[in-house]
Parts: structure tokens; C-alpha cells; sequence
């Protein structure tokens, strides 16, 4: 690509491009928000996704009037789009979280750049997960009966289903998300509330930022309560997908019923969410002239990151098979089979072909330096992953124990739009996001700037969870 | 009981133009007062909706009331104009009619008419309303179970679209109007004593009816009673009358049977199915000590759940069958020409006829309807030969009360009509311009009588080309009077008043006689009181009705012996593709095809619904290139249709099997539309089979919803079947050798424990469980598409699979409800605790916590659990809501659902045995689907008690639970099927039959 710079070796590229002072960075990202002008293309995308939005308004407002019978779901497919699509926005979100919460107490300072639209990505995929789970209830208006609330029945949820345990998962991983999303951004905010020009700007980011002014203490309690939330969204990033996992795993579902479940699940999550990133940070770092921040680098890192989870997630499918058959059950070699040969075969093996074989192309550092073959694969593994949901829920349950109950699954176009429709829910609240706040976190940005004596932070150093003073993490 | 009458009569006074205070006191007055009239009219009418006839001119008001009640309209006026109440009355029991208890249903005795002889019935009734039927334990051809028709029919009489109203050339017109017309009429053909006047009924076996008509054609002797059922015994008589010189009726006696053999008899289906299933099955047993069971061979050319249960089916299209009876009776010494015969059919009929001829006085043959007068006077041969005449088969005179030949009957109707020289032509039921032979030009020729009059039940096809619809009574509204089989009479009780004002034939015939007036009641009890020979006739005729049956009305045996030779049968045509016509197992003759549940109700074998579908032979398909719902077009003998095929293993090859019934052009909207009308291959011969079938395939495909797509038992360990003497060789899994494992100890079931099990060696896959549980447990249709979609409803389903050669394959059948796993995986996984386990065991479901995750079904490995996907309980047609049992919940849009173990009657049972003081005994309580089964396959009990049937079962050697290496510790659980076949034929074969 053209725009990238010149820098060598993407391994040992710097995190940041050379040349740019603290001010620059604060210009440079800031200006994106606080621009009076308003590219066009911003309003083009917002358009398309809000035409998403209105596809996702018609299936549900359809989904409501007439019931879950507009769907696909059947005797004995149950579930269908809405846990696929369910399980893969889950997934997607995880790399957000694994981004902002474990690198950072990894200490890999590279994230810095990523982290924030990485949080943000978590943040809307996981609101368009939480759209399904709601609506593929038959009566979903009392859905709120899987809350655990005092009530006059004297009924409590059934604690022993999985799904119970999803609810809990997934409202906490939203609020803790949502939480240390907000939280690492109230220095910005203050940021732009000192640069807004507009009074009505000034008021609402003045507002959102909590008082922020820099002082010591701020930056004190900042770092405190920033590590304790990455503290507690790391085993965030273990859990929730393995609750998830749950919702199969504790059937007695052949193909649904194995130990290997949570942690493939969570591999796949970050595979998935990796692959997320990339998706966009490829396009956002041309648009927005970004190069300098989101770096080959970055791009290399997380290109190995999606090949390692990649393949911990093709251990598990040889995993599958190979129990499959080791257990000697009919019911587990039949699932195998009719996985690989059955009617949906082709999904199968789309599966293997999106999430084994080319992801493989990563060992090579020219594919990894190569951005429109890395956006490529990463697509790819967006639709692999989406495969591996849809051939999980669906080729599990169409041919389980009793062959006279066997059927198979088609969706219907409300499928299809709902799924469509969070898509453009998601790229709806994206556009929102990269216009309205700092994609990239400016003050952590600021801490990258290789120190030149020009002008030296007093504070705003931010690497607290290691517990130490952050002096020492900037330097080089 | 309340209900409202917004009639527009009663709300007119109240909103026209009034002039004065007075005007508008007095219109409300009188439309008051025309309320209390209503009432009272209404109070001994059984609270039918009727529109008020009563015109405020001719109603008297006393001076006193007119005050009064001026006084209080005023008042309620004022009232009104604020807020306008609605029109409601309540109308409370006077005097209770005598045994009724709010709540409680009662049983009355009644009987289903057939052609082939009554069904009787015990129909549940809630509060005047019938909403289930039973079989009726004291009649012969019931002993306590139905068919599935029986189990629907109380759907045909709460039917939406039945017909409501006299019509006259399709527009609304009146009793009192058809009366004067048809008064007219009757009283033209007097003077010529009827010579312009037809009758055309279906077979009768109502003996008031038959005396009524017999007794209209001596007022009018030149009259002509024709009777025409498209499924009529004219082939079995004509057979009987050569053979035997006399119409007779051959009623095989199972219990006394050792080995039977079928000439594509279908004993096992349909009304008269249901006695020789219970004897079937009985003769079938098989217990830990069971040496011997019944043997059956059957020659088909269809397929048939009378094959399916054959030790040895031997598929043969109609040429092969006729040669293979030849054979077996030459063998057996009958003489009769012997017909080309493959050897391996030659086999087949040598070993039959070895069985049978070591079986002599102990063996059967028996032929079906459809089977040509040659074929049937041969079998006669062979009976008597058998030496099974007097000994497993009984010779009664026909059911029919008259016995007629129907075909020779119609046609000569057809010939009158197409002379021009009917004048005035009556249909009591029937629908015989769709069912008539389809060469005979009935359709045309019937416009040619000058006034058409039909009595039906529903707008048919025959309607349709009436001058005038009179609207029938259902046999569950009207009085009557059946002969069963063997000539036991029933009375045939109303359970409502007729919803609709319909007329009976009784009544109708009553008119002809001239007594427009005469109720069927008295007119049936009338008869019966002209032949009772003792004086107390009134408590001999409650106890009739009581009991369902006229006592001492049975036939006689008649011994009867061969009066001709053995008849010799024709050389079958020249090559080429063979073809039987079927009655449907849903639609029957076309009668049921508007039936929403017999139609959804998976046909046994091909577990198609909503359709029928050219049956053809898996080798005959692949040589024609056809797959299931490939489009061909048909011909035969001139006549063409467009059909899609059915690929049927173990259909006879070279042959095609047309099930009639579909095509209606006539049938509301569920009938109309579905399926072929194989009547255009009907021929005046009589015929049902013929060769010479010629198949096009079509670039079209349509589409079918079978109820089951797979049907390999993908050597699963699913259906068990033993060789019988060798019971206790059940295999237990090995998952379970070493006993049971869990980490936890098991659960303690103290007191009563529910269970279930079914033997599949009884169970012949007759559907009569599945309707059963669908009328007893509301439950709702879903219709074509959805069944598409994979989501029907049943909670109970017969589950078909395949096992060996697909052109002759054995089939295995197994009844699937819920299992009521004892470690449930569907309750562990619901997130809101919407199913759990009762303390009896029973898995229960929670409609109103039910939020619908429907996770619950996927986790059930049996996948019983039904889901409402969308809205499909019918809240708004009111007649429907008459249907629905009271005791049973009706379920919403977004809500799952699955068999209860009807849990609405065990609690009936149990608050009886708790006001009792006792436990709820091993056997007392009986599941709907139990009830029903003819075979008495299903068995439901106290699994606790030691004495119950169904723990005495559960300790059978051949007891199993289905996956039950799964530890869900199903309490529904299976006997294996034994076999027991020929040595001969098993041989053979390679493989245990």
C-alpha cells in the first residue's frame, strides 16, 4: 500500500511513525472529531447504515407481529441466525477486550493505538448480540423473566441452565465494557472539551468528561481505577465465551456435548475479534491518515495473533473429530460424518477452507505486510468464524438421536435481515463513534512519542496496573 | 352460561329516529321484552344462537308490565346514553338436568355410521357440548377403541364451513320454502306414483331409514331407491353369490386363527379395522412364555399397515396376486387353472399353502373389498377347502340392509337421468358426482333431472349441481339407528342439538311420506317400539341407549356351502404398467377430505400429510426415472391426469397405486384443491385395478410435507425386534452393563410413579393414538406449509423406519410421546423453570412460565417437544371453541408444548381417590392415547405398584427404554417386536423376517 511508510521489517517496526511530536498526536486525532467539515464519505457510510437500521427496525417490528415462525427454526432445528449471529458478535467483541484489559497488563504498548475502537467495537457488538438473545425468545416481552428480581410468584430463574449463565455473562461483560470504554476516555473527553470551539461542544464533552483537569490526583485515581477494571474485564475475556460454550456444551447434543468446547470457544473469539480489528482498522487508518498510528506494526502483530488463536481453534476441530470418533458412539461418529459428507457439507468444509487454510498465508511476513491481503484474510475469517457458528448450531441439531426426527434448516429472509440489520447497527453507532470521540486514544498516544526533551508530560503516564510508578514504562 | 346476541333486530329500536319520550320507552320496552321471550325460547332449545323471529307488532304487553317496564327503560335509557352496556344474558339451569355436575363431563352412547357397519361410541360430553369420542367398551366392533376417522369426526361437527343454511340454487332460502316447493313436487309425482322420482343414497345400514324408504316406494311404487358407495362390497357379493349362490358377509375370527393369509385384505384399517385389530393383536402377544403367535401372510399390491404387520409380505402387482391365489388354492386342492408364475413367487405360494394346509381348521384366508368376484369366489373355495368355514371365519348376511348391486344400480340412475326421465331426484348424503365411476357421465347427466335436491352436511361437489341444499345433521346431532357388522344395533344418540338446523334423512325421508313435521327421535323410536315384542318397552329402549346397543340383535352364522366350482381366473393382459385404486387412510373415500386433522394426520406408511400421491415401486421409479414428487402425467384407458409420484419401498413393481379421496373441487377451504382426483380412473366396470398404465414424466416437481424425512434406523439400536422364544435375548447396552451410573444417588419415588409402556408388537401404526391425543389435548393444525417447514404439532408420533431391501423392506414402527425421562435433559437447561419434574414423575410443562427458548427442545434427544412457532391455536372461529376439552390448556403464540400424560385426567382420577381416601390405583388411570389403541399396544399405570399391567410389563424380558444409554431413564418405555416367521420362507430369504 502506497500510503504505508517505508518501515523496513513490519517486526520491528516502531508503534508509532517517526517525526511526530505530543502536539501533533493531539492535533492529529482530536482534529478528526472537532473538524467543522464533515467528509462526505462519513455521510454516505452513516446513510447505508442507517439503511441497515431501518432492515433491522422491519425484521424485528415483523419478528413481533407475527412470531418466531417467520424464521427458519424448526422440529428439531430450534435455534438458527439468531444464536449463530448471537455467538459471533459475542466473539468479535472479545478482541476488544482482550486488547484493552490483557495487553495492558502484558505491557505490549502497541495496543495503545487500537485499543480504543477495539473497546468500542466490543461495546457495539455485543449490543447487537444482545439483540438476539432477546428477540429469538418465542414471548419476548417476558424475557425479563430470566432476571433474577424479587417478584410476587416467588419464582426465581432456574439456575442450572446455561442460558441463565449467559445473561449473567453477557450484562456483565456489557457493563464492565462499557465501563473501562468510558473510563479511558475521560482524558480525551477533556481534551476535546479544551478544544472544542463550540459552545454546545464544549458543554457536552465538558459534561461527559467529568471534571477532568489533569491534576495529579485525577491521573492517581485514573490509573487505579482503570487497572482494577482491567483486572476485572481480563477473566472477562475467559468467561463470557466460555459461558457461551456452555449453552452447547452442557447438552446432551452430539456435537454439542464436548469438553473441548469452552476453550475453543474462547480461541475463536479472539480470532474472530482480531480479525474484527483488522477489518476496520485497515480502511480507518487510510481514510483518516492514520498510518502513523496504527502502523505495520500493528497490523503484523495482530496478523499473528489471528494465525496462533487460528490455529488453536483448528486444534479443536481436529479435537472434535478425532473424539468422535475415540469415543466409539454411534450418535458422535454419525455427527462427524454428516458434518463433513451430510447436506451441509459445503458449510463444513467452507469452515476448514476460511479458518485453516488461509489463515495460513500469515506465516508469511510479505502477506503481513501485504494490507490488502491481510484485509482479505481477515474477511475471510469473519465469514469462517460466522461458518463455525452456523455449522456448530445447525449441523448438531438436524440429525441428532432419532433419525425420524431428522429435518434440515433454511432461512428465511428475516433471518437474513436481522443479521444484516445488526450489521448496520453496528457500522450506524461505528460512524457515530469515529465522528463524535477519539478513535485513538490521544493521552496514551502522547506517552509513545519518543521522548525528544521538546516537551515532556508531568503526568499521563499510564501503565498503572503494573503496579509501579509509570515512570519508568515510557522510556524506551 | 352467558352469552351475547348483538342482533341488528334488537339494536334498531334503540338507535332509529324516535319522535317522543314515549316512542323511544315503548321500542325499548318491546325489544325487552322480546329478550325475555327469547329466552324462554331459547332455555329448552339448548342455547343455539337462533336470529329472533318475534316482530314487536305482535307482542301483547299486559298494562301492568308496559308501566313497569316503561318506568325502568326510561331509567336504563338515561343510563345508556352514558355508557352503553352490552347486550348480555345469562341464563342459569332452572332445574339442573338430572346427573349433570358443572365441571364434570358425562358419557353418552352413541354409534359412527359406516357402510361397512356402525362403530360404537362413547362421546364425552362437557356441558352439553361433545368434545372427545371414545370407543364404546359393549359394542362388537368397537370394544372400546376407534379408528382415527371416529377420533375426527368430532371436528367435522364443530367445522366452520359446514353447510348452515337451506339453499336454493346457491342462494339463501328457507325450510318453510324448500317445504312448500318440495310439497309441490312430491304431490306431481303422486298421480304418476313416483315414476319421475330417484332416491340416491349411500349404502344404508340404518334400519329405521331402510323401513322409511321401503315404505315411501309403496306410496310411490314407481319410484326408484338407488344406493351407490364408491367403497362398496359389489366385487366381495358378486364373488359370495357365485361361489356361495348367496350374499354373505365372511367375519374372520383371529382369537381361534393360527395363520392367516391376506389377498390384499386391509383388515387392520379403517372403521372396520378396529375389532380385528384388538383380535390381531391379542393373537399376537408376546410375554416371557410365549410359545406361539399368529402368522400372517399377505400378497399386496399397495402398501398397507396390514402388510407392514405381515410375517411375510409378498409385494405383487394385481396380475402376480391372482396367479399366486391360483397357485396357493391349487395347492390347497382347489380346482383352478394355474397362471404364469415367477419361482420365486412360486415359492413363496408353496410354503404359504404348506402353512396353511398344516394349519387346517385353524387358518384363514381373507380378501379385500377391492379384489375381483374371482378372486373372492376362489378364497371361498379355499376357505371351505381349509375346512375354515364354521371355525376361524363366520358367514353372517351382509351388513347393508339392502344388499344391492350398487354399480348396477347407479348405472341404471344414470341411464334414467340421461333419458330425461327424472323428474325429481333426491340425495341423502353422499357425494355421488364425485365418487361415481367416472365413465358413467353422472356429472353430466345428473342436471338432466328437473330438481335436484340434496341433503349434505357440507357444499360438495354434488350440492353444487343441486336446484336445493338442505344442510344434514351430523351423527353426532341427530338421532338414528346403525347395524354393526355382525347386525348389532345401535341407537345413534344426539350429543347437541344441531348446530345449524340441519335435517336428518330420517326427517327428510319423513317429508317425502308426508310428515314434514316427524322428528327423527320419533321416528327411530317409533320403529324400534313396532318391533319390541314384551310390553316394557320404555326401560328396554333407556337401557338401549344406555348401553349403546339393542340387546339380541346379532346375526346368525349362516352355514353356508359351496354351490358352484372354483371359479377359473382370467390370463392377465398383456405387459405392461399395472394400476390399484386405494381408498386414503385420511380421506377415505373423499368424505374426510376437509377433515384439518386427518389431513395433517401423517398417512401411516408414506407419512405424507395434505396430500396424496401416486405410489410407485422403488425399481419401477428408477427405470422411469422418477424421484418422489416428480410430475407425471398418467393415462389409463383413455383418461389423463397430471400427478406427482410417491417412491414407496416395498410397493409391488410394475404397478401404481392411486389413492382416492383428493381432487375435490368442492371441499371448503382445507379439501379443496389437495391432492389428484384418481375417480377419473374409475370405470363403470367396478374394477379397481386394470393394467395397461401409461406414465410421461413432466419437467415439474411438487412439493410434499412428509411428516418424516429419513427413514433409515441408521443401525441405531431404536426399534428392537427378538425372535419369539427368545425374548429374554434383549440386548442391554452396553453403556448400561454395568447398572447404572451417576455421581448422584437416585432419586427416591415414593407413592405413585407414572409410566408408560407400549408394546411395538401390537402396534400396527393406525393413527387412531394420534388423533386421540390431538382431540383430547386441543391440539392445533398447522396446514401444509408449515408442516413444510418442519414444524407440526402432534405430541404423539409414529415414527416409520425401513429395514433391508428397499423394494421389500420390513417396516418398523414405534409410537414416540413423551418420554418423561426421570433425568430430564430438557429441565436442567430452561432458564426459567417452565418444565419440571412432578413427585409422580411426570414431566410437566409450564404454559404460563414458558418464555419460549425453545432450548429445551433442542436438549431432547427424543425431540418430542412441539413449539408454537406462530399463532396456530384457532382463538377467534367460535364453533372450534365448542370443541376444545375444557380441562385441557390451549397454548400461545411463543410457548412450547409436548405430551402431558394427559395429566388432565390424572387428576380427575386423582381427586376421585383423594375424596376416596385411597391412593390413585396401578391401573385406574387411562391416557387418551391408550384408550383409543385398538391393539391395546399402549399400556399406562403406577410403575411404584407391583399388581399395575405396566409394571408387570416393565419386568418382561423384552422391556427396553429407548436411549436409554443416554441415563434419562425414559418412563416410557417399549416392549421389542418378536418374530416368529416361517422357517420356510426365513430361509430363504437370508435374513430372520
Amino acid at each position: 500500500m502506497s500510503s504505508a511508510k517505508p518501515t523496513g521489517a513490519a517486526a520491528g517496526a516502531p508503534v508509532i511513525g517517526p517525526g511526530h511530536s505530543l502536539a501533533s498526536v493531539t492535533d492529529q486525532i482530536s482534529k478528526i472529531v472537532l473538524s467543522r467539515q464533515t467528509p462526505t464519505g462519513w455521510f454516505i457510510g452513516l446513510g447505508v447504515a442507517m439503511l441497515g437500521v431501518g432492515v433491522l427496525i422491519t425484521a424485528v417490528g415483523w419478528l413481533l407481529w407475527w412470531g418466531l415462525g417467520v424464521w427458519g427454526i424448526n422440529q428439531p432445528v430450534g435455534w438458527g441466525f439468531a444464536i449463530i449471529n448471537f455467538v459471533w458478535w459475542i466473539g468479535i467483541g472479545h478482541a476488544g477486550t482482550l486488547i484493552s484489559a490483557i495487553l495492558l497488563l502484558l505491557k505490549q504498548e502497541w495496543r495503545t493505538s487500537i485499543n480504543r475502537f477495539a473497546e468500542a467495537m466490543t461495546l457495539f457488538a455485543v449490543m447487537c448480540a444482545g439483540v438476539f438473545p432477546l428477540l429469538h425468545v418465542g414471548r419476548p416481552w417476558l424475557a425479563y423473566w430470566l432476571l433474577p428480581y424479587p417478584n410476587t410468584m416467588g419464582m426465581w430463574p432456574q439456575f442450572r441452565s446455561p442460558l441463565l449463565w449467559d445473561v449473567f455473562a453477557v450484562s456483565t461483560y456489557a457493563t464492565v465494557s462499557a465501563l473501562f470504554w468510558y473510563v479511558g476516555l475521560i482524558p480525551d473527553l477533556a481534551t476535546l472539551r479544551d478544544r472544542a470551539k463550540s459552545l454546545v461542544w464544549k458543554r457536552i464533552y465538558g459534561a461527559l468528561a467529568l471534571g477532568w483537569r489533569g491534576a495529579a490526583r485525577h491521573w492517581e485515581r485514573y490509573e487505579t481505577a482503570y487497572g482494577l477494571l482491567a483486572g476485572l474485564a481480563t477473566p472477562l475475556v475467559v468467561s463470557v465465551h466460555t459461558v457461551v460454550s456452555f449453552d452447547f456444551a452442557v447438552s446432551v447434543i452430539p456435537g454439542w456435548h464436548a469438553t473441548i468446547m469452552p476453550p475453543y470457544f474462547v480461541a475463536g473469539a479472539i480470532f474472530s475479534g482480531f480479525a474484527m480489528v483488522l477489518t476496520l482498522a485497515i480502511p480507518i487508518r487510510r481514510i483518516f491518515k492514520l498510518e502513523d498510528f496504527i502502523t505495520m506494526k500493528h497490523l503484523d502483530n495482530m496478523a499473528k495473533v489471528i494465525l496462533a488463536t487460528g490455529m488453536i481453534v483448528c486444534y479443536g476441530y481436529a479435537m472434535e473429530a478425532f473424539f468422535a470418533w475415540y469415543s466409539g458412539s454411534p450418535y458422535e461418529r454419525y455427527m462427524i460424518m454428516n458434518r463433513m459428507l451430510g447436506p451441509y457439507g459445503w458449510s463444513y468444509w467452507a469452515l476448514i477452507t476460511c479458518n485453516l487454510l488461509v489463515p495460513q498465508l500469515l506465516w508469511s511476513s510479505a502477506v503481513r505486510r501485504n494490507i490488502a491481503a491481510l484485509f482479505a484474510i481477515a474477511i475471510v475469517v469473519n465469514v469462517g468464524m460466522w461458518l463455525e457458528r452456523f455449522v456448530i448450531v445447525v449441523t448438531s441439531l438436524h440429525r441428532d438421536y432419532l433419525p425420524s426426527s431428522w429435518g434440515m434448516y433454511y432461512p428465511t429472509v428475516w433471518d437474513w435481515a436481522l443479521y444484516l440489520g445488526t450489521i448496520g447497527l453496528f457500522f450506524f453507532l461505528l460512524f457515530l463513534f469515529i465522528r463524535f470521540l477519539p478513535m485513538i486514544s490521544i493521552f496514551e498516544m502522547r506517552t509513545l512519542v519518543p521522548a525528544t526533551g521538546e516537551e515532556l508530560p508531568k503526568k499521563g503516564l499510564h501503565i498503572a496496573a503494573s503496579g509501579g510508578s509509570s515512570g519508568e514504562a515510557r522510556r524506551p | 352460561m352467558s352469552h351475547t346476541t348483538p342482533s341488528a333486530a334488537n339494536d334498531a329500536p334503540r338507535t332509529g329516529p324516535w319522535r317522543s319520550l314515549e316512542e323511544r320507552a315503548a321500542r325499548v320496552a318491546g325489544s325487552e321484552f322480546e329478550h325475555s321471550h327469547a329466552h324462554e325460547h331459547e332455555h329448552d332449545q339448548h342455547a343455539a344462537p337462533r336470529p329472533s323471529n318475534a316482530l314487536l307488532s305482535s307482542v301483547e304487553v299486559a298494562r301492568r308490565d308496559f308501566l313497569r317496564l316503561m318506568g325502568s327503560s326510561l331509567a336504563a335509557a338515561g343510563a345508556a346514553a352514558c355508557t352503553r352496556q352490552p347486550d348480555e344474558r345469562i341464563h342459569a339451569y332452572g332445574a339442573s338436568p338430572e346427573a349433570l355436575i358443572p365441571g364434570k363431563p358425562l358419557y353418552f352412547a352413541t354409534a359412527m355410521p359406516w357402510a361397512s357397519g356402525a362403530l360404537g361410541l362413547l362421546v364425552e360430553s362437557h356441558m352439553g357440548r361433545p368434545t372427545k369420542v371414545e370407543g364404546n367398551p359393549d359394542h362388537p366392533a368397537s370394544l372400546g377403541a376407534t379408528d382415527a376417522f371416529a377420533q375426527a369426526s368430532v371436528l367435522e361437527l364443530y367445522d366452520p364451513t359446514r353447510a348452515q343454511l337451506v339453499r336454493r340454487n346457491g342462494a339463501i332460502s328457507t325450510w318453510s320454502a324448500f317445504l312448500d316447493e318440495f310439497s309441490a313436487l312430491l304431490e306431481a309425482q303422486r298421480a304418476s306414483g313416483g315414476a319421475g322420482l330417484h332416491i340416491l343414497t349411500p349404502t344404508v345400514v340404518s334400519p329405521t331409514l331402510h323401513a322409511q324408504l321401503v315404505a315411501l316406494l309403496k306410496a310411490y311404487p314407481s319410484a326408484v331407491w338407488t344406493q351407490w358407495s364408491a367403497h362398496n362390497r359389489d366385487r366381495a357379493r358378486a364373488g359370495a353369490l357365485a361361489a356361495l349362490g348367496g350374499d354373505v358377509a365372511v367375519h374372520p375370527d383371529l382369537s381361534r386363527t393360527k395363520v392367516v393369509l391376506s389377498l390384499d385384505d386391509d383388515f387392520l384399517a379403517g372403521p372396520g379395522g378396529v375389532r380385528n385389530m384388538r383380535a390381531f393383536a391379542a393373537a399376537r402377544r408376546a410375554r416371557r412364555d410365549t410359545q406361539s403367535m399368529l402368522r400372517l401372510y399377505c400378497v399386496e399390491s399397495s402398501v398397507s399397515i396390514t402388510g407392514a404387520a405381515a410375517d411375510h409380505r409378498l409385494p405383487a402387482r394385481p396380475s402376480v396376486l391372482a396367479a399366486v391365489a391360483a397357485r396357493i388354492a391349487a395347492k390347497v386342492g382347489v380346482a383352478t387353472n394355474a397362471l404364469p408364475l415367477a419361482p420365486e413367487h412360486e415359492r413363496w405360494a408353496d410354503a404359504v399353502a404348506a402353512d396353511l394346509l398344516a394349519h387346517r381348521g385353524e387358518c384363514a384366508v381373507l380378501v379385500g373389498l377391492e379384489q375381483s368376484p374371482e378372486i373372492h369366489a376362489l378364497a371361498h373355495a379355499v376357505n371351505h377347502a381349509l375346512g375354515a368355514v364354521g371355525q376361524t371365519l363366520r358367514y353372517t348376511e351382509p351388513v347393508e340392509c339392502a344388499s344391492v348391486d350398487q354399480g348396477a344400480e347407479l348405472r341404471a340412475l344414470v341411464g334414467e337421468l340421461q333419458g330425461g326421465r327424472v323428474e325429481l331426484l333426491v340425495v341423502l348424503e353422499g357425494n355421488p358426482v364425485y365418487d361415481a365411476p367416472a365413465d358413467l357421465g353422472l356429472r353430466e347427466a345428473f342436471t338432466k333431472a328437473r330438481v335436484r335436491v340434496a341433503l349434505s352436511l357440507f357444499d360438495n361437489e354434488t350440492t353444487q349441481l343441486s336446484n336445493w341444499h338442505v344442510p344434514a345433521t351430523h351423527f353426532l346431532e341427530s338421532w338414528s339407528d346403525a347395524r354393526a357388522f355382525d347386525g348389532t344395533i345401535s341407537i345413534v344418540q344426539p350429543l347437541i342439538a344441531p348446530l345449524y338446523g340441519g335435517k336428518s334423512a330420517h326427517e327428510l325421508v319423513a317429508v317425502m311420506a308426508g310428515a314434514p313435521n316427524a322428528k327423527a327421535y320419533e321416528l327411530v323410536r317409533a320403529h324400534w317400539q313396532a318391533q319390541h315384542e314384551d310390553d316394557d318397552f320404555e326401560s328396554a329402549w333407556k337401557r338401549s341407549l344406555h348401553d349403546g346397543l339393542l340387546a339380541g340383535k346379532r346375526f346368525f352364522a349362516r352355514s353356508v356351502a359351496m354351490a358352484n366350482a372354483a371359479p377359473k381366473l382370467s390370463t392377465p393382459a398383456a405387459e405392461g404398467l399395472e394400476w390399484v385404486l386405494r381408498t386414503d387412510d385420511s380421506a377415505y373415500d373423499g368424505r374426510f377430505a376437509a377433515n384439518a386433522w386427518l389431513q395433517e394426520c401423517p398417512r401411516p406408511l408414506t407419512k405424507l400429510t395434505w396430500d396424496n400421491a401416486v405410489l410407485i415401486g422403488v425399481a419401477t421409479a428408477e427405470r422411469a426415472g422418477l424421484s418422489s414428487g416428480d410430475v407425471v402425467a398418467l393415462t389409463i384407458d383413455g383418461s389423463r391426469l397430471e400427478a406427482p409420484v410417491w417412491v414407496t419401498p416395498g410397493h409391488a413393481e410394475d404397478c401404481l397405486t392411486l389413492p382416492l379421496g383428493y381432487g375435490r373441487t368442492t371441499a371448503g377451504p382445507i379439501g379443496t384443491g389437495v391432492g389428484f382426483d384418481a375417480y377419473v380412473f374409475t370405470r363403470r366396470s367396478g374394477a379397481w385395478s386394470g393394467v395397461g398404465a401409461k406414465l410421461e414424466r413432466l419437467e415439474r416437481k411438487h412439493e410434499f410435507a412428509p411428516a418424516q424425512e429419513h427413514h433409515d434406523m441408521e443401525r441405531r439400536d431404536l426399534v428392537r425386534t427378538l425372535p419369539l422364544g427368545a425374548l429374554d435375548s434383549a440386548k442391554v447396552h452396553p453403556a448400561l452393563a454395568h447398572g447404572e451410573t451417576s455421581l448422584y444417588p437416585p432419586h427416591a419415588y415414593n407413592g405413585v410413579a407414572f409410566g408408560m409402556v407400549i408394546d411395538l408388537n401390537s402396534c400396527i401404526g393406525c393413527n387412531a393414538c394420534v388423533i386421540a391425543c390431538q382431540s383430547e389435548n386441543s391440539i392445533p393444525v398447522v396446514g401444509k406449509e408449515e408442516v413444510i417447514n418442519g414444524r407440526e404439532m402432534h405430541w404423539l408420533r409414529i415414527d416409520r423406519y425401513y429395514e433391508g431391501d428397499p423394494s421389500d423392506p420390513r417396516v418398523l414402527l414405534q409410537p414416540v410421546p413423551c418420554m418423561h425421562c426421570e433425568a430430564a435433559p430438557c429441565e436442567v437447561v430452561c432458564p426459567v423453570g417452565a418444565t419440571t419434574h412432578s413427585p409422580e414423575g411426570l414431566n410437566e410443562m409450564t404454559y404460563n412460565r414458558c418464555v419460549g427458548t425453545r432450548y429445551c427442545s433442542n436438549n431432547c434427544p427424543y425431540k418430542v417437544r412441539r413449539f408454537n412457532f406462530l399463532a396456530y391455536a384457532d382463538l377467534e372461529t367460535e364453533s372450534l371453541k365448542l370443541q376444545r376439552n375444557p380441562d385441557v390448556t390451549v397454548r400461545t403464540r411463543g410457548v412450547m408444548e409436548k405430551c402431558t400424560y394427559c395429566v388432565q385426567r390424572i387428576q380427575e382420577k386423582r381427586i376421585g381417590a383423594r375424596r376416596e381416601g385411597r391412593e390413585v390405583g396401578g391401573d385406574e388411570i387411562v391416557t387418551a392415547c391408550q384408550q383409543v389403541c385398538p391393539a391395546q399396544a399402549i399400556t399406562f399405570g403406577d410403575i411404584n405398584n407391583p399388581q399395575s399391567a405396566v409394571s408387570k410389563l416393565r419386568s418382561e424380558p423384552h422391556h427396553y427404554g429407548l436411549l436409554e444409554e443416554l441415563n434419562t431413564k425414559p418412563r416410557t418405555t417399549y416392549l421389542a417386536k418378536a418374530s416368529a416367521p416361517n422357517p420356510q420362507l426365513a430361509e430363504g430369504k437370508g435374513e430372520a423376517k
